[in-house]
């Protein structure tokens, strides 16, 4: 069976405010990703639209943005997992280019969310709970992971400064990054100073909504080879869920999301992960990035705390994590964001991240999360 | 009433579980255990996805849990101003792990992970119900 490899990576600059419509804002990702590339519209077999429902006024936005890239009249679908949707819609463009379907698939990210008032983005938000059971109590995204960070800080005395420094690494990665809403350093105590929005997690604890869009030209090995001199090959590729409520939890001081979908992920992949030279992980939150790392195994549960104070995720550090400023920095545009990580660790094996290159990285891998927790996807990609 | 009076803003108010609401204003918060083959469930299901079965009966979370983990929440989603702060937390029953609201009146100071706590019905403003966790 056909390798599958990643021959093209692009994304929109991520904004508070696009001012553009849903499909033009995908018009930027897909002109990046197909810069270079020895193809053109009419060769793209297959277009998987990725993000989260109900943030765009258009239905169906498939139609809409396949029309406006001319991918007529090829198929184009939805795929869905809330914040981990362009990584879901990667893992399904590789299972069509494997079984034979078709030979090169675009998956395209994008979330407007300033298309809705701020009152109206915070009552969808209130939906992404468990509407019956957990909703009717208020529970909002902050409060979700910060439950887990009260029990991770509980159990393994992670402090707030051990958050806040992660927060402080990724902004400094922000601060070189073009395409991120947030480009600037932040000090430890700007992060610790900032005001709580649900104990323990603190503004700066926390990345923003965002409008964005990301590409991803996803080619069959004999067509990679065709197109491109520089294919990234997919090797691993994991996903898993846990429960939508917060009461189905098992674990409270880890994602058994992430933990299921890194086993996958590795094992597909053949590696280990003292063999990955950089990562992107799912920093939503700080909390978010101190559990990926033990979860991914980068530490063992309770030591990632260790790993930020000893620098260990910087660059020159032994596994350099979000060197683009992470969704702290670049902002969280939720459908684009798999794909934008995707982007910037093909960047890295392509040794084309001049503002934040790993040296020699030859292995790397993109965490990618879907709501509290709900949706895990782990991908493993070599140059 | 049924969950169209569940918590501070329902949603939706159809699901076979609307028994909850009316055990809430009996004084009881209830789970569900399969007959068939015994698992049980919180938040309640009236199926059983393990054997298939919609045999099910409902019991009372009874005596004391421990605190999990908890958050006090100052930005509330559309809804919520009027609420915020607020405690959300997770605790732990005999068989049951349950997420809810913690009581105002118990002081941010007080409040330990692994703390004893009972789990209760709460009449909300409005003619609403809900239940919360109170220290014991």
């Amino acid at each position: 069976m056909q390798d599958v490899a990643i021959v093209g990576v692009g994304q929109s600059v991520f904004s508070r405010k696009c001012g553009v419509s849903i499909r033009e804002l995908c018009f930027e990702a897909y002109t990046e990703a197909m810069e270079g590339l020895d193809i053109t519209n009419s060769d793209i077999d297959a277009s998987i639209i990725c993000s989260a429902p109900e943030y765009d006024k258009q239905r169906s936005p498939s139609g809409s943005i396949s029309e406006y890239l001319e991918l007529t009249p090829k198929p184009t679908f939805y795929v869905e997992s809330v914040c981990s949707s362009s990584s879901t819609g990667l893992r399904v463009a590789w299972s069509l280019i494997k079984s034979g379907l078709h030979r090169v698939v675009a998956v395209i990210g994008f979330q407007k969310m300033s298309e809705l008032t701020s009152r109206e983005a915070a009552e969808r938000m209130s939906r992404g709970g468990d509407i019956i059971w957990e909703s009717p109590f208020g529970i909002t995204m902050p409060a979700g992971y910060a439950m887990y960070a009260r029990a991770h800080m509980a159990k393994y005395g992670t402090t707030e400064e051990h958050l806040a420094k992660i927060r402080v690494k990724n902004a400094s990665y922000g601060a070189k990054n073009l395409k991120a809403t947030y480009r600037k350093e932040v000090t430890l105590e700007d992060v610790l100073g900032s005001e709580v929005i649900a104990s323990p997690l603190k503004k700066f604890d926390c990345c923003a909504n965002a409008d964005g869009s990301s590409c991803i030209i996803v080619a069959s090995g004999d067509v990679a080879k065709r197109i491109t001199k520089i294919p990234v090959w997919i090797i691993g590729l994991g996903a898993a869920t846990d429960t939508m409520t917060m009461s189905g939890r098992k674990l409270l001081t880890g994602l058994r999301c992430t933990q299921e979908a890194a086993k996958q992920a590795y094992g597909m992949a053949g590696v280990k992960p003292e063999d990955i030279d950089v990562a992107e992980v799912h920093d939503c939150f700080t909390i978010a990035e101190m559990m990926a790392y033990e979860d991914l195994g980068f530490a063992k549960p309770g030591e990632g705390s260790r790993l930020i104070d000893e620098k260990r995720t910087y660059i020159g550090g032994k596994i350099p994590v979000n060197v683009d400023g992470g969704l702290l920095s670049k902002g969280h545009p939720i459908g684009a964001t798999g794909g934008s990580q995707i982007r910037t660790i093909v960047r890295q094996l392509r040794g084309q991240a001049s503002e934040a290159q790993v040296k020699g990285a030859e292995i790397g891998l993109v965490h990618n999360i879907g709501g509290i927790g709900q949706y895990g996807n782990v991908t493993i990609l070599r140059r | 009433m049924g969950f169209e009076n569940f918590g501070t803003v329902s949603f939706t108010a159809e699901t076979k579980a609307a028994d909850f609401v009316t055990f809430l204003e009996q004084g009881k918060v209830m789970a569900t255990r399969c007959k068939k083959c015994g698992a049980t469930y919180f938040p309640p299901k009236l199926d059983c996805p393990k054997c298939l079965s919609s045999d099910v009966e409902w019991f009372e979370i009874k005596g004391g849990g421990r605190l999990a983990t908890y958050t006090i929440v100052n930005y509330g989603p559309t809804g919520f101003e009027d609420d915020a702060p607020y405690i959300l937390a997770i605790a732990d029953f005999d068989g049951v792990r349950v997420f809810g609201r913690l009581s105002k009146d118990i002081k941010e100071s007080d409040i330990k992970l692994g703390m004893g706590v009972k789990v209760i019905p709460v009449k909300l403003p409005g003619d609403r119900i809900g239940y919360e966790f109170q220290k014991v």
